[in-house]
């Protein structure tokens, strides 16, 4: 019954006034909608920019490096406990570069409730022979479907279908750049030497674009036999093996476990990446600057307008107060007008922003470098409505609370004296 | 009459601080019992109106004591002082004070649904009684800015007096009324102190509409000076 009544007052407070009050409300339905499209839009590219990267990054890569042994001939010789053993110039023994046991692993990590899935993948030097020139380029041997699946392999395949690795014996996707380079089409042959001097044939079935144009000069994709073959290797031969984890953020502990448990070489995607997760951070943190920035610019404006309704309501407040409304009923109709204004220019700014972020996910963006992107890029977080939301309530809220608390300390006789 | 006492000032006093400290009012004290027409004169400036905003709980910056129905209102609380004068003190100003946003029959019915005492229903009910008894009730769906006046001032009164106040309080409730609304201004207190017993408490430098309440009170420089 009393909140009925402060609202019945403080509606009519607000009809009275009814353009002012749309001038307030429509401020801050301006800010929200701005607010949700800019972080829509901002949050969208940056999703964009990191997935050019980090979709196609395994969350952890086992693999196996060529280095040094950490324990040399003489330290199995000189085991005594003082002194030091110098050894000068020291090189990396001839080792097998590919990961030894890679069945036994990757059945494992297939088990581990971790683990999204696993790739196994070769990675093969080679020169792709165009006449007398020999160009210099990488051969990645991957499993197609699994590719796929984890990292989105069919998004970069521009022209051509990537199943036909897998279908197709003997055959290659090459990179938009090396393919202008070579001037190949689809269904023509390439000529191959891998660094062991071997010659090989494999049919071209397709592009693919990266988005970084100097990876699509030098990589081409095959199937993993393909690449056994051409290495001359035996069907165990895998040099990495690509982890996509649940979580990215589960990531680097569970590189170091692997390390232990498998006695191999792993890194996990923020150690192999951290300039991507430094520059997004950034970025976001610039729009929520901006974003709340515009909020705070409404809430004075809302401000600036209950501050103006009291001095013209002035006379009612005193009414009001002499006719036995205490100071926090006058506190809450304005409270409530501020409220109010918050709420409905909020959700009308909320669907405003919703509507302006879809427009702008309409607009046509093409660029030579990302071929999957044919719109701006939009994140529809809900989050970014949340934060919003509650964000005009807040502000609304403090813009009407100082105002509200002077005039809920007017001294009616002051007013009424005044005449 | 009762002998019932609604209203007893002791020793008020109240000093003006702007420009330097006067002392506005010295030591007024009186009692008002139920069911008396009193009005209080004096010249422009003697502390008349200080007083009744003193005793109508508005102002509480004074030195004494107020006591309305055997309560003291020295330190009570603001909502307290704001609940007294919603159920126990109806007031007219001279000057209407109605809120324009709300027709005639939502400003009297306002008091009344903010004491809460009765349903909606109710409170409308006895909005319109009242209205019919100053003689105003086809006005009552007109905005204020509608009425000329007299009609503004009556349905101030029926304001005042939508929640049985023990007390009514004027401040000049005439002093801005021609001869002839002011006539029937004083015939509605006339007719509410005698055919409903209420007790009226009037502050009025009109010495003719003074003459015809039952007791005087007057005031000079801050004291009381006949009673």
């Amino acid at each position: 019954m009393k909140y009925r009544l402060i609202f019945r007052i403080a509606y009519s407070l607000l009809l009275a006034r009814w353009k002012q009050t749309l001038v307030a409300a429509i401020g801050v339905t301006f800010s929200i909608t701005m607010f949700i499209t800019l972080l829509s839009f901002m949050s969208g590219l940056n999703d964009l920019l990191d997935g050019l990267i980090l979709n196609r990054t395994p969350h952890v890569r086992l693999y196996k490096e060529i280095q040094v042994s950490k324990k040399q001939p003489i330290d199995y010789v000189n085991t005594s406990e003082q002194g030091h053993n110098f050894i000068k110039s020291i090189k990396p023994k001839k080792d097998r570069i590919d990961i030894y046991n890679s069945e036994q692993i990757i059945q494992s990590l297939k088990k581990d409730t971790r683990v999204l899935g696993v790739a196994p993948k070769i990675t093969a030097q080679v020169f792709f022979n165009v006449g007398a020139i020999d160009l210099t380029g990488s051969i990645n041997g991957i499993d197609p479907e699994e590719e796929n699946r984890l990292f989105k392999f069919s998004d970069y395949v521009t022209r051509g279908n990537f199943m036909d690795l897998k279908n197709v014996p003997n055959s290659i996707i090459l990179g938009k750049g090396l393919a202008n380079n070579m001037m190949v089409n689809i269904g023509d042959v390439v000529k191959v030497t891998t660094s062991k001097g071997e010659q090989f044939s494999l049919k071209v079935v397709g592009y693919f674009q990266s988005g970084l144009q100097d990876l699509d000069k030098v990589q081409s994709y095959a199937s993993i036999k393909t690449t056994q073959k051409l290495l001359n290797q035996s069907e165990n031969y895998i040099t990495d093996i690509q982890v996509k984890l649940k979580d990215i953020l589960w990531a680097p502990p569970t590189a170091k476990e692997y390390q232990d448990v498998y006695q191999i070489d792993a890194i996990d995607i923020q150690k192999a990446n951290s300039q991507f997760e430094t520059g997004s951070s950034v970025r976001s943190l610039i729009s929520y600057a901006v974003g709340i920035t515009l909020l705070i610019v409404a809430g004075f404006g809302i401000y600036n307008i209950l501050n103006m309704l009291i001095y013209e309501k002035m006379d009612s407040i005193a009414i009001l107060k002499a006719v036995g409304f205490s100071g926090r009923d006058v506190n809450l109709v304005f409270i409530t007008i501020a409220l109010s204004i918050g709420i409905f220019g909020g959700s009308l700014g909320l669907l405003g922003g919703f509507g302006l972020s879809s427009l702008i996910d309409q607009i046509p963006f093409n660029t030579e470098s990302l071929p999957t992107i044919k719109t701006y890029p939009i994140n529809y977080n809900p989050r970014f409505y949340m934060i919003g939301g509650i964000f005009s309530i807040i502000t609304t809220y403090l813009a009407g609370y100082f105002p509200a608390k002077k005039a809920s300390t007017i001294d009616p006789v002051v007013i009424i004296r005044g005449k | 009459m009762s002998n019932k006492t609604v209203l007893e000032a002791q020793k008020i006093s109240k000093y003006f601080h702007d420009p330097a400290t006067i002392k506005i009012l010295n030591e007024v004290s009186f009692t008002l019992q139920a069911s008396e027409f009193v009005s209080v004169i004096g010249k422009s400036g003697c502390g008349k109106s200080t007083l009744l905003y003193i005793l109508s709980t508005m102002d509480t910056d004074y030195e004494g004591e107020v006591i309305i129905d055997g309560m003291t209102m020295r330190g009570k609380m603001e909502e307290e002082l704001a609940r007294v004068r919603n159920e126990k003190i109806g007031f007219v100003f001279q000057f209407h004070y109605l809120l324009n946003e709300f027709n005639v029959l939502q400003n009297v019915m306002l008091p009344g649904l903010k004491l809460g005492k009765y349903s909606e229903q109710e409170i409308e009910h006895r909005a319109y009684e009242k209205l019919s008894i100053l003689g105003i009730k086809e006005e009552a769906l007109k905005l204020p800015n509608q009425l000329s006046g007299g009609q503004k001032q009556r349905v101030a009164i029926a304001r005042a007096l939508i929640n049985d106040p023990l007390l009514i309080m004027g401040d000049e409730p005439t002093g801005n009324l021609d001869k002839k609304n002011s006539e029937i201004v004083f015939h509605i207190f006339e007719e509410l102190a005698q055919v409903y017993k209420q007790t009226l408490l009037i502050v009025t430098h009109d010495n003719e509409f003074a003459d015809r309440t039952s007791r005087i009170i007057e005031m000079e420089d801050g004291r009381i000076k006949k009673m």
